[in-house]
């Protein structure tokens, strides 16, 4: 295939099945094609000698009649947020930049086990805390769409940036994410892709390195819906390691992905419209209902009263948090150590230096909103919020079975806007984080392009658990939206 | 007993609590699956989870619930169905997380009590405010470098048992006593071995004083890490002291953590900057929560040991025994152990004289635990059997005694293979008792001359002469009716 | 509520943060932005709501007290910045 952006795991696990190509001929393209796009900066750390090695086993395996199933030499990125065994992990941070794990995270090895050939570990926001992919230790990544008629560089969102740039530039056939309030959804929506959040704990967090414990879920990042569940069959099922892992065996999700929704309840949440949104994305989400009604699916309207309050409480609880879980990162056992005359000072300029900006406001607003006083009014309250927002998506999810609403308030954007002000950065995320809040399961599928050709998302959220009902209905509006288009610049 | 301080402006009382943390036994740390055993090189018993490597994550090991909740019963404590690990946030370089997974607002035993018992017979009721379950810390070495600290993580994870009292402790022998029978009760229960001097048990003493007759409390130190009884005692009477002195002399006790000294017997201040620690304590989101069934909960229950308190009322009741005696036996699970051991089917007033006059003594001299007793339960008991059945007399039995102690030997074998037999057969007694009267013609006269006591003394003779070995109420009989008529 | 230069240092030093005197001031400001923003929290009537710790609704899976990783030592100091023998080695200490 000349263009490496026509494969799917699907198309390339059947050429495999087929003897069409082999797994180190799809490598080599994929390797080459990473070298000769570094401008995007998706990469942190490339593993082609891996890559050709897991390739040739793959092979091996395929000519022995072994082979593992439709993820067994396929070439993906791993976002660097997984530790991989013997291979560099940061979390796009300094204060990580020389950490080789002795240990294979549960979602990387599901992965490896399942046969796929990891090219790379993918660039991401600092501890995967922003919106833009602007956060990292290790520079910016570019997206590789470009608006029409400009030739301004555009972020690819995040945190999962490097990831989505990687797949919409035909640099992996696929790739990991990780979501804590949007971050695997809203990058997804900026470069044309399918990125799935599921429910939290069906994903293992075990080696994955910690944003915020109790909303972190990993998920793939792929060109089809399809992909998505293949992809997250070989990612997900219980883990004893992780205390909050799902206990439950994992239904098919493939065989999930018909476009049949005939009766299925389509949910339009009120509280979804902002003012402030571009008409083009209002115009899109109408369509995205329309196209359901067209199926067969009954679309009506739902309320999810506290969603205006899920952006605040999340910059409360996420915070928090983070700055527990960033205590470890101290300049003792691994990673960068500033040296101190004192144990403090080594501490504090370990930290100063190894964290970024965003970082260390994260670090201290989660400090402020934990420290004596403070707590009740600000964490409690949050999570009070929380459960109401719960609340608000079991009463919906009582009349319909999916909610239907854009994925972001935007489009990608160039970089450089909205970076002197966090809050407009993190309003990005205004969509994505109440199902993130909730622990629900929740889907980006690409819907079409606005004026400026650049692509715009829409969201599907369902009841917990709940996949099969998200892939169905996730493969429906694919099919409607036909969402075909490609990056101009980027081949 | 009150204990006062003397002061220049009157008497001053002490108001301690104890916070007691007590390893529980597991094979392996509360959060990871690395061995707690003692004494490892160092950072061999590490798992990654120990060291908090980036992604990892604690899962919680059964019997560490299991121990928390058998010792929140043997403290006759409140057990909640309902429990939450929280983070406590800190930096400290054996701290690899940068938090303490404790429990906080959510403990896993609420209120229970305590019995102490004291040297003047009586006893006391201390409160237990709680129990909770934590992570304990990694250790630091101070000393093998000039300019840095060592770190070993062996520690870090194994599973605390942290133990609060109330500040119902009125005197330094009452906080002895406390951890004295905290200590028994959780050997009894088997839940933590007690043991000291490897740390294994510890306590933190909160120490503050007031003027007899205030009823607020003032302001209390925390005396870290003392770790053993007697120190516990002596860090109490010194910090109080300072304590009294500091009110006395116009000044304000603050608030803050101190370290004892035994060797300068003195308390100091630690250095680190306690005023910033803020510790943020929230909900470990790693965990969620601990709920008990009430079936588990039972099933402990049914499987716990005599405890101290009910063995002790038990010695007294059924076996006869003085408060002080059961007292002294109960004070050691091992202790009691061999007791009962040695008392079936004897005398259990004798064997517990023996036991604590003779065998302490004993075992004290050699340094020996009762575990590793040269004398065996089963013979000291034996030997009370041959006491009791005329066999011997109590003063043979003191020689077959120390022949036990020095070889092991049942008693019985000693008395057969040395002779030791006590005489009963009437005209071999006799025939020992003329010869003695045939040999003593002066002291006949004395005798029969009015001197009833001098009795006595043909009694000595005719035991010397039998070498022990005739039953002294005989040769008393005989005597009496020979020289008395 | 609005924190101060003096509060950021001191949360700074909490989460042993070096923050140079110099952006102090502006961190105060952006904190600022940050807290007074969240706090329309307040005006949401959360009475009898009870908070939420996960979202996962089963009970907290327990392990069986077994020994699965031991001596390691080499996987646990593979990445340590200082040590000395099988030991992690910090700035000295003095308690
Ligand atoms: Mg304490
Ligand atoms: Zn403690």
């Amino acid at each position: 295939m000349s263009d490496l952006r026509d494969w799917t795991i699907a198309s390339a696990a059947d050429a495999l099945t087929k003897g069409e190509t082999s797994s180190v001929e799809l490598t080599d393209a994929f390797i080459e094609a990473i070298e000769a796009n570094r401008s995007l900066n998706a990469f942190i750390t490339e593993t082609p000698e891996l890559a050709r090695h897991r390739a040739a086993e793959s092979d091996a395996r395929r000519a022995s009649g072994d082979a593992k199933g439709p993820m067994d030499g396929v070439p993906i990125a791993m976002k660097d947020l997984f530790c991989t065994e013997g291979v560099r992990t940061t979390a796009a941070s300094h204060i990580l930049d020389n950490f080789v794990p002795t240990y294979e995270s549960t979602v990387s090895g599901k992965l490896r086990d399942a046969g796929a050939v990891m090219l790379g570990k993918t660039n991401l926001d600092e501890f995967a805390m922003g919106s833009a992919n602007i956060t990292s230790y290790f520079g910016s990544v570019k997206n590789p769409w470009t608006p029409e008629g400009a030739n301004a560089d555009l972020v690819p969102g995040g945190s999962s940036g490097g990831s989505v740039a990687a797949v919409a530039g035909g640099l992996a056939i696929a790739a990991t994410g990780t979501d804590t309030g949007g971050s695997i959804r809203q990058p997804a929506s900026f470069t044309g892709l399918v990125g799935m959040k599921p429910t939290y704990g069906r994903c293992s967090r075990w080696g994955t390195i910690a944003f915020a414990s109790s909303l972190d879920q990993a998920g793939p990042l792929t060109r089809t819906v399809e992909d998505a569940a293949i992809m997250l069959q070989a990612m997900a099922g219980h883990d004893p390691k992780d205390s909050t892992s799902l206990p439950i065996d994992l239904p098919d999700f493939r065989s999930a992905c018909t476009t049949d929704v005939k009766g299925l309840r389509v949910g339009i949440p009120d509280e979804y419209t902002l003012d402030s949104m571009p008409a083009e994305i209002q115009k899109l989400w109408d369509q995205g209902a329309q196209w359901f009604k067209g199926m067969g699916a009954e679309v009506k309207p739902v309320t999810l009263p506290h969603t205006k309050y899920a952006l605040p409480a999340y910059y409360i609880v996420a915070p928090a948090e983070a700055s527990s879980n960033l205590s470890r990162y101290d300049g003792v056992r691994y990673g960068l150590r500033v040296p101190g005359d004192s144990l403090d000072e080594m501490y504090e300029l370990t930290r100063g230096e190894g964290f970024g900006e965003e970082v260390q406001r994260r670090v201290l607003i989660g400090a402020y909103v934990l420290s004596a006083g403070y707590y009740d009014a600000y964490y409690v309250k949050a999570q009070k919020v929380r459960t109401l927002i719960a609340q608000d998506f079991k009463k919906a999810f009582a009349d319909v079975d999916v909610i239907l609403t854009p994925t972001a308030p935007s489009a990608a954007f160039a970089k450089g806007e909205k970076m002197d002000d966090p809050i407009a950065m993190y309003l990005n995320d205004v969509f994505t984080v109440p199902a993130s809040l909730a622990g629900l399961p929740a889907i980006s599928v690409p819907g079409g392009l606005d004026a400026n050709g650049l692509p715009l998302g829409l969201q599907l959220i369902t009841r917990v658990c709940q996949e099969e009902t998200l892939f169905r209905a996730a493969s429906a509006l694919e099919a409607a939206a036909n969402f075909t288009a490609r990056p101009g610049d980027a081949s | 007993m009150t204990y006062l301080i003397q002061g220049e402006t009157g008497d001053w009382e002490v108001v301690v609590g104890l916070e007691v943390h007590a390893q529980a036994i597991t094979n392996s740390k509360l959060f990871s699956g690395a061995p707690t055993t003692f004494g490892a090189e160092p950072n061999q018993n590490v798992a990654l989870v120990d060291a908090a490597m980036p992604g990892m994550l604690p899962v919680i090991n059964e019997i560490a619930i299991e121990q928390a909740v058998r010792t929140g019963l043997g403290l006759r404590a409140v057990i909640n169905r309902t429990s939450v690990f929280e983070r406590k946030n800190y930096f400290y370089a054996d701290l690899p997380q940068g938090y303490q997974i404790s429990q906080f607002l959510h403990p896993i035993v609420g209120e229970g009590t305590v019995t102490v018992d004291l040297a003047d017979g009586t006893s006391r009721d201390i409160g237990v405010e709680r129990l909770h379950l934590e992570q304990d810390a990694g250790k630091s070495m101070h000393d093998q470098d000039p300019t840095r600290t060592m770190i070993d993580l062996n520690r870090a994870g194994v599973v605390l048992m942290e133990i609060v009292s109330k500040p119902d402790i009125r005197t330094p022998e009452e906080a002895g006593a406390y951890v004295k029978k905290m200590r028994a009760i959780i050997r009894y229960l088997g839940t933590c071995d007690g043991n000291m001097e490897e740390g294994s048990m510890r306590a933190d003493v909160n120490v503050s004083v007031r003027p007899v007759g205030e009823t607020e409390l003032r302001t209390r130190v925390e005396v870290k890490n003392v770790n053993s009884v007697r120190f516990v005692m002596q860090a109490i009477e010194i910090e109080a002291a300072r304590q009294v002195d500091v009110w006395e002399e116009g000044g304000e006790v603050v608030q803050e953590t101190r370290l004892f000294d035994a060797h300068k017997g003195e308390t100091r201040p630690m250095r680190t900057k306690e005023f910033a620690h803020d510790y943020r304590y929230f909900p470990d989101p790693d965990l969620l929560p601990i709920r008990l069934e009430e079936d588990f909960i039972e099933k402990i229950r049914a499987s716990l040991p005599e405890l101290p308190d009910d063995k002790k009322a038990r010695f007294i009741s059924e076996l006869g025994l003085s408060a002080y005696d059961a007292g002294v036996l109960v004070a050691d699970r091992d202790t009691a152990a061999y007791f009962e051991e040695a008392a079936k089917g004897h005398d259990a007033k004798q064997v517990a004289n023996w036991l604590t006059t003779n065998l302490f003594g004993a075992l004290n001299k050699l340094d020996l635990e009762i575990g590793a007793s040269p004398i065996s339960a089963t013979h000291l008991g034996e030997l009370v059997g041959l006491i009791e059945d005329d066999t011997i007399s109590s003063r043979i039995a003191k020689d077959v005694f120390e022949e036990m102690l020095a070889t092991s030997k049942s008693p019985e074998a000693i008395v057969e293979d040395k002779g030791l037999k006590q005489i009963t057969d009437t005209r071999a007694i006799e025939a020992i008792v003329d010869q003695v009267i045939a040999d003593s013609p002066d002291q006949i006269a004395d005798v029969q001359g009015g001197n009833e006591k001098g009795i006595g003394w043909f009694v000595g003779q005719v035991m010397k002469a039998s070498q022990g070995k005739a039953n002294p109420g005989q040769v008393n009989g005989l005597l009496r009716k020979k020289l008395l008529g | 509520m609005s924190l101060t230069k003096d509060d950021v240092r001191k949360i700074a030093f909490l989460a042993r943060i070096r923050v140079p005197e110099e952006r102090l001031e502006p961190m105060a400001g952006e904190l600022n932005n940050i807290v007074g923003w969240v706090e329309q929290l307040a005006e949401v009537n959360t009475d009898g709501v009870e908070p939420m710790t996960s979202v996962v609704e089963t009970e907290t899976p327990l392990r069986a007290d077994v020994i699965t990783q031991r001596a390691i030592s080499d996987k646990i100091l593979a990445n340590a910045p200082d040590g000395e023998g099988s030991f992690f080695a910090v700035p000295k200490v003095v308690e």
